[in-house]
């Protein structure tokens, strides 16, 4: 007996009377002596809800979480605001415990927040059409060079931009080692894409170029020059992006990119040791058949009544099996629900505040930080939310020291070559008691 | 019972084929457009593409399915319906005469091993 | 609140707002001095300015548009449909473990790393491999990794003949299209009319170019491979690996394990077997067990443990890599980190029995009114190929529409592929008899309703607050997004 299964001794004899079965093992003898496991499995006893809270706070309370450490540290996981109420709407059971809205007529709730979603995701990048989300940024990526290779019928090669955050290559290159298409790596000028050496590097059989906007490290760069490039050689122009930055910048959508994609940790989830996150994937209406994942589309009903449905399934896995562009099969339902309850109470004017804020602030960390001349800013670009700086000590050093005094200081850029260099991340929820903290405690390192 | 036309040439895979001079129009039988349901979208090749007997052309899309098709014949493709694009159900409609795309023959030989009207209906019942 | 049809953008007016942040502290920036002007933004994004009530307002009438497990029987087939213990919830969201940065120092982060260590101890126990992944984000990227491992382990062998992997005809979508991806060629084979892999079919394709062979066990419909071991030293004895979907565990725990069966690797689905929530789609966890010979392509990082603590071990040289950010759904991770200890050795063995039991009651009670394709014992869910009385010709997509009436969710339609007029019944082990019995019944009641009355099934469901969609009309004429 357990709290979970309601099955009764008694429940269980009647039932397996009405079947005409001795016990439980005679619906068990289908699997062979061989492979029967002939003992208990090797672990605890069950517990009750207290010792399970009791053993995991004791777990877990081994972490030092960002309530004890004042975040600086950014680098595609970001400490933004999350407002109470996403957290209270997004745990209704009608919306948590439901599966694939497969069954329309009983999943409206969700197909609409599907419906909204997309239409936020498509009007923030400023493209035609989005998809029900993907499983985070970084795979995010590898679905749209996977989709410029498809929509390219005879294209061999994706280039990306060395600038794009570390672990979208790395993944980059799992997903694209075994489909014979191969990855070339763009090189970086001082902080930016080198963007003449892009244009050497894009010929006929570029699927796709890539590029991130804010770059990974922090730099707004001039992304219209990848479109032109391109599209020069037919190519699929793929903008990697920060949501929480479109507000203030020019979209991708009207620079002329054919795929957006990102990470939308930062519109309104947790930290959460790096998951669950968030991709979305946004293209023009001309690429839609070609785009993976879910997508939700407005119909009506047998009663003349607006209703919402997902559509193009013909693209999917289910239906198409082996020749789907991607196996996606569930996605990030959840977080994507979290997201649009955060854009929407939030809205036009909150996310415009949070990306002035998140600018103000780290603007004015560059100057604090900078002030001495202890520290330099490692590149002379306009930056968004994160910037790279550079000291006279190694990153993990200077890390440590900030965590004895109750701050998480920043990515270590030294394996990426900037040496000393460390990335810097200024939300809207930094203080500037916090920044001056931060300034002052580096002061003396 | 699904409708056949005489005059026409017809595959296993339930195309069909309509012969003018050295061009064949193709698009897909009755009995194809009732396999696969509402039909909601039609990909085309396009003009010029060579395609070899065999070759897959597009792909025609219902709710439930995607279905490939491929060519019985080997050509260039001279002329592709573009009206398939904004009304797809006419192959539901009018499987007959919603054409999907022109070719010019390469190998008018391969002709010969197309079923007329008459052989198709003794396939599809069998 | 039933006729609620209103979408977030119908709601906005201009002026209201629903937030409210801190002012800004320090000095304000104009956006012109510091970004080119040709990088800015001219027209403004147009997303919703709503109220917060008028927000809690709306998203709360859209969930009572669904139905969740809490809100009735759910059997999905397939999916596992079981209760989502709320103690998992707020486990996960425990300070120290939802407010934790993935790139923080390792010597804050031991409470993660330790409790993810376990996890794929416990994991690889139930299923009897030697180590487990926890990176792939869903059971279908697990399907990938894992494909992705047989790949490199073939290679480092300079094996690169083998191309092919084998899938029965009975296998979820996402199987082939999992090894699509992986970059290998799909040789589909038919199954026997049991949905067993039949053994001649696989003989005739196994040769030097097959990587491996895919399966489920129990398959797609529900019943237990019993030949497993036979196909095991088949597909070893060519040179081939054995991947194992693991979408069925929730009927074989404590009481066989796919290592010891001959399977290479596997994926786990943590959001079927381990109770996670489905969350309208996701998120999901697909974490990958492999055999002894595959530890060393393992994706990057692993957790592992020195006697200073716990570490991410990037020092793997022959790892296929990261296929995801970070580390995996850390937030899905804890939550079946909770649901195994809260279930313990004793309780994942009643799990796989009950679950076993209820199925195949409810097979039994079901198989006089619904055609019973394989009229043997089954393990936790079974496939019925429609009505037994078909003079009407209502069919299964009748009979799901028409259980919409009845305030159910329906079963799994038209899968597995191998069976006509598929129906999958999974009822899991957290439902109780009356629940059970009253499902049956009202399976019973439309089978009698196809019978005198069959237009009330073909024009179902008629209780519910929409109807039939026209799905015909939404892939015709794109909407995606709303337009004002």
């Amino acid at each position: 007996m357990h709290r979970f299964i309601p099955s009764t001794k008694e429940d269980k004899k009647a039932m397996l009377e009405s079947i005409g079965a001795a016990d439980m093992e005679a619906l068990f003898v289908d699997i062979p002596k061989e492979v029967r496991l002939d003992r208990e499995l090797a672990l605890d006893e069950s517990k009750s809800e207290l010792e399970v809270t009791r053993l995991m706070n004791e777990t877990l309370g081994k972490n030092i979480s960002t309530d004890a450490l004042t975040c600086f540290l950014g680098a595609g996981a970001y400490d933004h605001y999350v407002p109470t109420v996403v957290n209270h709407l997004s745990s209704r059971q009608e919306f948590a415990t439901a599966y694939t809205p497969y069954q329309p007529e009983i999943s409206q709730g969700t197909l609409q927040v599907i419906f909204e979603f997309q239409t936020m995701i498509a009007e923030l990048t400023g493209m035609e059409v989005a998809n029900a989300s993907m499983y985070d940024g970084p795979t995010a990526c590898a679905e749209a060079a996977m989709m410029a290779v498809a929509a390219g019928k005879k294209k061999k090669s994706i280039v990306v931009s060395e600038t794009v955050h570390p672990e979208v290559i790395k993944v980059l290159e799992s997903y694209l080692r075994h489909r014979d298409v191969a990855l070339i790596i763009a090189p970086m000028k001082e902080g930016e894409t080198d963007y003449e050496k892009l244009s050497t590097l894009v010929d006929e059989t570029t699927a796709g170029v890539l590029v991130q906007n804010p770059n990974f490290y922090g730099v707004i760069e001039d992304a219209k020059k990848s479109v032109e490039i391109a599209h020069g050689k037919k190519a699929l122009a793929i903008n990697y992006v920060d949501p929480l930055a479109l507000p203030i910048l020019e979209s991708p959508g009207k620079q002329g990119f054919d795929i957006v994609v990102g990470e939308g940790q930062g519109l309104g989830n947790d930290l959460q040791f790096g998951g669950p996150y968030l991709g979305f994937f946004a293209s023009t209406k001309k690429l839609v058949r070609k785009m993976p994942g879910r997508i939700c589309g407005e119909s009506v009903d047998s009663r003349g009544q607006r209703a919402f449905v997902l559509t193009l399934q013909a693209r999917e896995q289910h239906i198409r099996r082996y020749k789907a562009n991607s196996n996606i099969c569930s996605n990030q339902g959840l977080v994507a629900l979290r997201s649009t309850i955060y854009m929407s109470l939030m809205g036009k004017a909150g996310m415009k505040e949070v990306a002035e804020q998140c600018l103000a602030k780290s603007h004015y960390g560059a100057k604090v930080l900078t002030a001495s001349g202890k520290y330099k800013l490692a590149f002379d670009k306009p930056f968004f939310k994160e910037f790279a700086l550079v000291g006279d000590k190694p990153t993990k050093e200077v890390n440590g020291k900030l965590v004895e005094a109750g701050i998480l200081g920043g990515y270590d850029l030294g394996p990426l070559g900037v040496k000393n260099g460390s990335l810097l991340c200024f939300t809207e929820k930094r203080t500037k008691e916090e920044i001056d903290q931060l300034a002052s405690t580096l002061e003396v390192i | 019972m699904s409708k056949i036309v005489e005059g026409l040439l017809y595959t296993e895979d339930h195309e069909w084929v309509k012969v003018e001079g050295n061009k064949a129009k193709i698009g897909v039988t009755d009995h194809a457009q009732h396999e696969l349901g509402d039909i909601v979208y039609v990909e085309l090749p396009e003009e010029d593409d060579e395609l070899a007997k065999g070759d897959v052309f597009g792909v025609v899309e219902s709710v439930k399915a995607a279905s490939d098709s491929f060519t019985p014949l080997s050509g260039t493709v001279t002329a592709v319906n573009e009206n398939l694009e904004d009304a797809p159900e006419s192959v539901n409609a009018t499987p007959y005469e919603a054409w999907m795309f022109e070719l010019e023959l390469s190998d008018t030989s391969e002709l010969d091993g197309l079923m007329d009207a008459a052989a198709y209906k003794a396939f599809c019942e069998a | 609140m039933k006729d609620y049809n209103q979408l977030i953008f119908e709601l906005s007016k201009s002026g209201r707002m629903g937030y409210q942040l801190p002012k800004c502290d320090v000095e304000q920036v104009d956006l012109g001095t510091l970004i080119p002007s040709e990088f800015l933004r001219e027209e403004v994004a147009e997303l919703p300015e709503v109220s917060e009530i008028d927000l809690i307002r709306h998203y709360t009438a859209l969930s009572t548009k669904n139905y969740g497990v809490e809100t009735g029987f759910y059997p999905l087939g397939s999916c596992t449909m079981k209760y989502n213990p709320k103690m998992n919830e707020d486990n996960a969201a425990i300070p120290f473990s939802k407010n934790v940065h993935p790139y923080q120092p390792e010597e804050t982060i031991q409470g993660s790393l330790e409790l993810m260590y376990d996890l794929a101890d416990q994991l690889s126990e139930i299923s009897g491999f030697a180590k487990t992944t926890l990176q792939p984000a869903a059971g279908s990227q697990g399907e990938m990794v894992g494909l992705m491992l047989i790949k490199a382990y073939h290679d480092s062998k300079n094996d690169d003949k083998r191309t092919k992997i084998i899938v029965p005809d009975s296998a979820h979508g996402t199987n082939p299209a999992s090894a699509a991806v992986a970059g290998f060629e799909i040789v589909e084979i038919t199954s026997n009319p049991d949905g067993s892999v039949d053994l001649d079919a696989l003989k005739a394709v196994l040769n030097d170019e097959v990587a491996g062979l895919m399966l489920t066990n129990p398959s797609t419909l529900g019943l237990f491979e019993t030949n497993i071991l036979e196909i095991s030293s088949l597909v070893h004895e060519a040179g081939g690996l054995l991947y194992y979907d693991g979408a069925n565990m929730n009927a074989i725990m404590s009481k066989c394990r796919p290592g010891d069966m001959g399977f290479d690797v596997m994926h786990y689905n943590l959001h079927k077997t381990m109770s996670t929530p489905h969350g309208g789609g996701g998120p999901g966890a697909g974490p990958v067990g492999v055999s002894e010979r595959l530890v060393p392509f393992l994706p990057v990082p692993v957790v592992e443990k020195k006697d200073t603590g716990y570490f991410l071990d990037y020092d793997r040289p022959q790892s296929i890599g990261k296929v995801k950010g970070f580390y995996g759904n850390y937030g899905i991770l804890v939550r079946a980190y909770s649901y195994i200890q809260a279930m313990g050795r004793d309780g994942l063995k009643e799990v796989s029995e009950v679950a076993v039991l209820n199925a195949n009651y409810m097979m039994h009670k079901l198989k006089e009114a619904y055609k019973l394709p394989i009229d043997k014992v089954c393990k936790h869910e079974f496939v019925l190929s429609g009505l037994n009385n078909d003079k009407h010709e209502v069919v299964t997509l009748d009979v799901a529409k028409r259980l919409l009436d009845y305030g159910y969710h329906p079963p799994t339609v038209y899968f597995p592929l191998i069976v006509d007029e598929a129906l999958m019944i999974e009822p899991t082990e957290t439902e109780s008899k009356e629940t059970i019995d009253a499902f049956i019944e009202a399976m019973l009641k439309i089978a009698e309703e196809a019978d005198k009355s069959p237009d009330l099934l073909k024009s179902a469901p008629h209780n519910t607050i929409v109807g039939r969609i026209d799905e015909a009309k939404a892939a015709r004429e794109l909407i995606l997004t709303y337009q004002k």
